[in-house]
């Protein structure tokens, strides 16, 4: 036992300085900023869509089938005459969810995961990291598509799929840190208090390395919106005639070649999303760990 | 080096066993019987027991299991409950396809990556490593199936240099045709993932202690970027590309369906779609394999070429 009494009291993050940091950390890249902004203007178009859609979702215009944009209809229609803006607004809320609610499961499990094997070490550490290594080595889009189609296309089974996909990853980044703050004085002087590994773990390791699984956190929306619009695409995505916008590429697909606006909106629409959100974690990792700058 | 390979086999024969546990783990968490899934809701019990036997889910778990295992190591993987081919034999005549999309792609990754990410490096903080950035990123974001739409209707559909639909493969010219887009579509996302790679480890590379003495001695900065700093830069990249392999082959599921191009993704989404269970499992098996051997294989190269990593 090197540390001392007084370091205990150093040990966890205060709250404010905790926003400060995280400022910091948006100051120091500005491209952080615009990521940022970007993603709350789609969350907010998503939480807004009932009212500034100009149409319901699923209302079929049928005599209006696959108009192109800018008559009548800002974006166009489809094949069955519904609104594509208005499908696109409805379908944010869709990616969202299912993106955000995926993410959260897995950093929690995945870092729950990782401090624990990196807190204790030895034996367990070896069969618990060993065991998400050979779930990450394995194509994650591949086994999302054998979950979902094994338990079947709901929106918690979507969750679940992509949350099992990407917990090994949080894992792992969770891992590493607690292992170096294990060693902490600050560590050792809550244990000579007989502080509980649990309090230990959550109170004194999980604030110290959660801006780091934070990062990773955006970085992982990014890749679960991704993962939920190719899920989608090939048909297990939420069932129609909910607006998703991986199913509205895959309907738009089977008119490309006389309709192709029909993909284009969808596809930018998640080009924008995740691209915002890759720009946002991007910059903040640089922020937090500059040796790892521009490494995925 | 030979107790290094030995251990090295040992572990990819372990992860292999482990895998395949967790392959039939997998397809038996299915709610429901295999058999009325696909039999459906008015199949009598007759039929249902039958098929249940041809499936062999009539024998207790740990019999299914040993068999599984068994049948996975002599190559029999049962027989497709759609086509009532061999698996295997289904598996092979498509395996061909994706590897050779998969190979392809990983060579354009690489040789637009490893450049760009040098680039990159050397110019760091500068508009070189500005616009690479951006770019790679904008590489990452994309979602497979995006890019590959959005080059099908440029390329294909607008400018119409290459077919919609192209399986003739009789010519060098019509082999270039069926493959260039869905390998450029690979190829970029791949060359964004190498990008990012080979430039943080050329960073990594030029704050080196032999670096610094190579520019104390005066060698040329030339040959210092290409001899001293990205040889050595490349040995974390090949890891980290091994690594990514599983994203490529993801990737070129979702590529082979926007290019109707016959392989291992379009077999594996066929088989959901139609709840081919021993089809799946087949699948699941190739992928593991796959997945396994690169795995093994970049480990040794890396030892190979690093003799830094120790071999014990």
């Amino acid at each position: 036992m090197s540390g001392s009494i007084h370091e205990a009291s150093a040990a966890p993050v205060p709250r404010h300085r905790w926003l400060r940091t995280t400022i910091r950390a948006f100051n120091a890249n500005k491209t952080s900023w615009l990521g940022l902004v970007v993603f709350v203007i789609v969350v907010l178009l998503a939480i807004f869509a009932p009212w500034i859609s100009p149409h319901d979702p699923l209302e079929q215009d049928v005599f209006s089938k696959l108009k192109p944009p800018f008559d009548n209809y800002y974006l166009g229609t489809d094949y069955y005459g519904r609104d594509i803006l208005s499908r696109l607004l409805y379908g944010a809320q869709i990616s969202l969810v299912i993106g955000i609610a995926s993410t959260v499961v897995a950093l929690v499990i995945g870092s729950a995961i990782g401090i624990v094997a990196g807190w204790y070490g030895g034996r367990l550490d070896i069969i618990v990291m060993q065991t998400m290594d050979m779930l990450l080595a394995f194509p994650s889009l591949i086994l999302g598509l054998i979950l979902v189609a094994m338990l079947g296309p709901s929106v918690t089974n979507i969750i679940i799929a992509i949350a099992v996909t990407s917990i090994p990853s949080f894992a792992r980044i969770a891992r590493a840190p607690t292992i170096a703050i294990k060693e902490r004085e600050f560590i050792d002087a809550g244990r000579s208090l007989g502080f509980s590994d649990t309090r230990l773990m959550l109170r004194h390791v999980l604030p110290n390395i959660f801006p780091e699984i934070l990062v990773m956190g955006s970085l992982w929306l990014a890749s679960a919106i991704r993962t939920e619009a190719s899920l989608a695409f090939v048909g297990l995505g939420v069932k129609p005639p909910i607006p998703t916008w991986g199913g509205m590429i895959r309907e738009g697909f089977e008119n490309i070649l006389d309709s192709y606006w029909l993909v284009l909106a969808p596809s930018i629409a998640i080009l924008v999303v995740v691209f915002a959100l890759n720009i946002l974690g991007d910059g903040l990792r640089d922020a937090i760990d500059p040796k790892l700058k521009g490494e995925r | 080096m030979g107790a290094f390979l030995v251990k090295r086999l040992m572990f990819a024969v372990v992860t292999l066993f482990a895998v395949l546990t967790l392959v039939f783990i997998v397809v038996r968490i299915v709610p429901g019987d295999p058999a009325l899934v696909i039999l459906g809701d008015q199949a009598d019990a007759q039929a249902i027991a039958a098929l249940q036997k041809r499936l062999g889910i009539d024998r207790p778990l740990f019999e299914q299991y040993v068999s599984f295992l068994a049948g996975a190591l002599r190559g029999d993987w049962g027989t497709s409950l759609v086509t009532g081919r061999p698996v295997l034999v289904e598996v092979m005549a498509v395996l061909p396809w994706t590897l050779e999309l998969t190979a392809v792609s990983l060579v354009l990754g690489a040789v637009i990556g490893v450049p760009l990410g040098a680039w990159a490096a050397i110019n760091r903080n500068r508009m070189p490593d500005y616009f690479t950035r951006i770019l790679s990123l904008i590489g990452l974001s994309f979602p497979p199936f995006v890019s590959a739409i959005l080059l099908l209707i440029g390329f294909a559909l607008a400018l119409r240099w290459f077919p919609v639909i192209s399986s003739n493969r009789g010519t060098p010219w019509e082999w270039f045709q069926s493959i260039a887009l869905p390998a450029v579509n690979l190829g970029l996302i791949m060359a964004a993932y190498i990008t990012r790679v080979t430039r943080s480890a050329m960073l990594e590379v030029m704050q080196e202690d032999y670096v610094r003495t190579a520019r104390a001695k005066g060698v040329p900065w030339r040959v210092i970027v290409w001899r001293h700093a990205l040889r050595n830069a490349l040995i974390p990249v090949v890891t980290i590309v091994g690594l990514y392999l599983s994203i490529l082959i993801g990737n070129s599921v979702l590529t082979e369906i926007v290019f109707n191009r016959p392989g291992l993704g379009k077999l594996i989404i066929g088989a959901l779609s139609q709840r081919d269970y021993m089809m799946l499992q087949g699948m699941m098996v190739i992928y593991t394999l796959i997945v396994v051997v690169v795995n093994m294989l970049t480990d040794i190269v890396y030892a190979v070429v690093d003799p830094r990593v120790k071999l014990a």
